[in-house]
């Protein structure tokens, strides 16, 4: 068990390189320059700040020189400073945002676990039934629509027509004179709307996989010999079929991190919360480079991390994995 | 071929998916000839309309024509969705079909550069490439088809592993047939059906993703009407005009809803097995 996690562990080195060689191209193989707005009037002032700029982020070196030289800050954990006037270190940036997407992602995550196991379980032990076609529509639905519009359609109701939900940030704006206990229902009323709209989305995938993953399992021929034992169906499948089906999950889950993290830029700038989402969306729009790269590396690596934690989940629960070859 | 076409005609769901693609298609392009008013014209005598018989999906906060803005934002929606997806394809084919025949260093290579690409969350990618590029249509259509070509690079490349051991590629190459004539007229033509239903199925997602960056500001910009930027106004103006929000919202879940449809019931006709064995493919533009 050891040596397998160990030698996924030496297997993710060159990834994380990878990662930095990757996050560097994107951002400086693209024909414009980092501090630089194309198309905009070149003052003086904003010539000799560029210039200031490019000594100091060394972009007047050869391109292998500057990643080295990235590289090297990399590893001691620097991950440089914000362009931005208040020129904060980008690493205690998202230290101060990572929590609260992490928070949302994590509450999504157990959210669509919870609802999208009973769903996919009745769908595929009913099939053909009517449950089970309701399902197949949502999933369909579900799949086609924007997140951001879903998010302004509940807007619209929720905050607008009913008022019933604030409609952006975290906290109100009067908040730190309210008690403490009202103050975290405060807290808990901003998260209501993103939440349900990050899970929506995500809730038609996962419902479908585990539909599609139990199907499998109950044409197994172990599932056979325990209805042959004379087990009662409930545990067939409660027991010996579900554990078996959730397996792939756990790979699924995985897997589409990336995916509920990207969706975080979405949901975080329509409600206007401030996570690493939106973090990353502002940088893209006042073109801050050391923001982005410092952001792409983190978040990848942060995938990359928890792919490794899934895998050898896996081969925990697996032992198939571990002493075979993985399975693709 | 005909066994696809009874199967593909028993699917209803996949016909009327088919259909409405067909539609939005035409509607696409005879756009400029059906669009009651220009959508480029403001009028200040009608800032935020409601819908009325005139105007009936209302008008936005320069008082141009909703309904035709969305016209000709389809016209957008839909080239951006086929020129990504085909340079999605044609980047993914090339690097698939070279990984899968040669094997070796470079499939490996190129494999371990398609799981880094898959670490790196799309709309992280797409943001970071797009903050430095002059945002135009063009930019847009390359820079998702840059990032979303990965999936077609691995399904090529299974179908390259499965195709190059079978007796007609070992027939070519024992007569010495060069690679890229085993690769381009024998192997490619039998591995295009499960790529052309990824291709299918990939529009949408193109069409969800550009929408979703022009609504945030970063993709196609006005004058040019899109989907995503009329529902980006939409929200500026969400207390007082619902039907900037929900019309546009409305166009993009039924264009990426009939794709779905679509794609799906070619894949069942296509090969009934893959149906029950992978489940979807897809994955949601972000």
């Amino acid at each position: 068990m050891l040596a397998y996690a160990l030698r996924r562990l030496v297997l993710a080195i060159p990834l994380i390189l990878g990662i930095t060689l990757i996050s560097f191209m994107v951002i400086h193989l693209a024909p414009g320059e980092p501090g630089q707005t194309p198309g905009e009037m070149v003052t003086a002032e904003a010539k000799r700040a560029y210039e200031q700029l490019k000594v100091e982020y060394h972009l007047d070196r050869p391109l292998p020189e500057q990643y080295w030289i990235w590289l090297k800050r990399l590893a001691r954990l620097d991950l440089g400073r914000s362009f931005a006037p208040h020129g904060r270190p980008v690493l205690s940036m998202i230290g101060e945002r990572l929590p609260i997407t992490l928070l949302l992602n994590i509450v999504e995550i157990l959210i669509i676990v919870a609802l999208a196991v009973p769903i996919g379980v009745l769908s595929a032990t009913r099939q053909y039934s009517a449950f089970d076609k309701f399902t197949t529509i949502f999933v369909f639905v579900g799949f086609a629509t924007p997140e951001f519009w879903l998010a302004l359609l509940l807007m619209i109701l929720f905050g607008i027509q009913l008022g019933w939900l604030p409609i952006s940030g975290l906290r109100s704006p009067t908040a730190e004179y309210f008690t403490f206990w009202r103050q975290q229902l405060d807290f808990l009323s901003h998260l209501v709307m993103p939440i349900m709209v990050a899970t929506f989305g995500g809730l038609a995938g996962y419902s479908r996989y585990m539909r599609q993953s139990m199907l499998e399992v109950v044409r197994q021929d172990y599932i056979q010999s325990a209805r042959a034992k004379g087990l009662a169906e409930r545990v067939v499948i409660g027991k010996h079929a579900l554990r078996n089906a959730l397996l792939p999950i756990i790979t699924i889950l995985a897997l589409s991190l990336p995916t509920l993290i990207g969706s975080s830029v979405i949901v975080e700038s329509i409600f206007a919360i401030p996570g690493m989402g939106q973090l990353m969306v502002q940088a893209a729009y006042e073109r801050d480079y050391p923001v982005l790269m410092g952001n792409l590396v983190f978040v990848a690596t942060l995938t990359l991390i928890a792919n490794l934690m899934a895998d050898i989940a896996y081969s925990l629960v697996d032992p198939r994995i571990r002493v075979g070859r993985r399975r693709r | 071929m005909r066994g696809f076409w009874k199967a593909f005609r028993r699917n209803k769901l996949a016909i009327v998916g088919g259909a409405v693609v067909v539609c939005l298609a035409l509607l696409a392009a005879v756009a400029p000839l059906i669009a009651p008013w220009d959508p480029n014209r403001p009028d200040v005598k009608k800032i935020l309309d409601p819908p009325s018989s005139r105007h009936p999906f209302g008008t936005d906060q320069l008082g141009r024509d909703v309904l035709s803005r969305m016209l000709y934002g389809a016209r957008v929606s839909l080239a951006v969705g086929f020129v990504s997806v085909g340079i999605a394809a044609t980047i993914g084919i090339l690097l698939g079909a070279a990984a899968g025949y040669h094997g070796g260093l470079f499939e490996a290579s190129i494999m371990r550069l398609v799981d880094l690409m898959l670490v790196f969350p799309r709309f992280f990618l797409l943001l970071a490439v797009l903050s430095f590029l002059k945002p135009s249509i063009w930019t847009i259509m390359a820079v998702i088809g840059i990032t979303g070509w990965m999936g077609v690079a691995r399904l090529v490349r299974a179908e390259f592993l499965a195709l190059k051991e079978r007796e007609f590629v070992l027939w070519s190459q024992s007569v010495g047939a060069s690679s890229s004539r085993i690769i381009w007229r024998h192997i490619l033509p039998n591995a295009m059906g499960p790529v052309l239903v990824a291709m299918t199925l990939g529009i949408p997602a193109a069409i969800l993703t550009e929408s979703a960056l022009s609504f945030l500001g970063l993709g196609v910009q006005p004058p040019h009407a899109t989907w995503g930027n009329i529902l980006n106004e939409g929200k500026d103006a969400i207390e007082l005009a619902w039907w900037l929000s929900v019309y546009p919202g409305l166009a993009i879940l039924v264009t990426v809803l009939s794709y779905n449809l679509f794609g799906e019931g070619i894949r069942d006709a296509l090969d009934p097995r893959l149906r029950q064995a992978a489940g979807r493919v897809v994955s949601r533009g972000r």
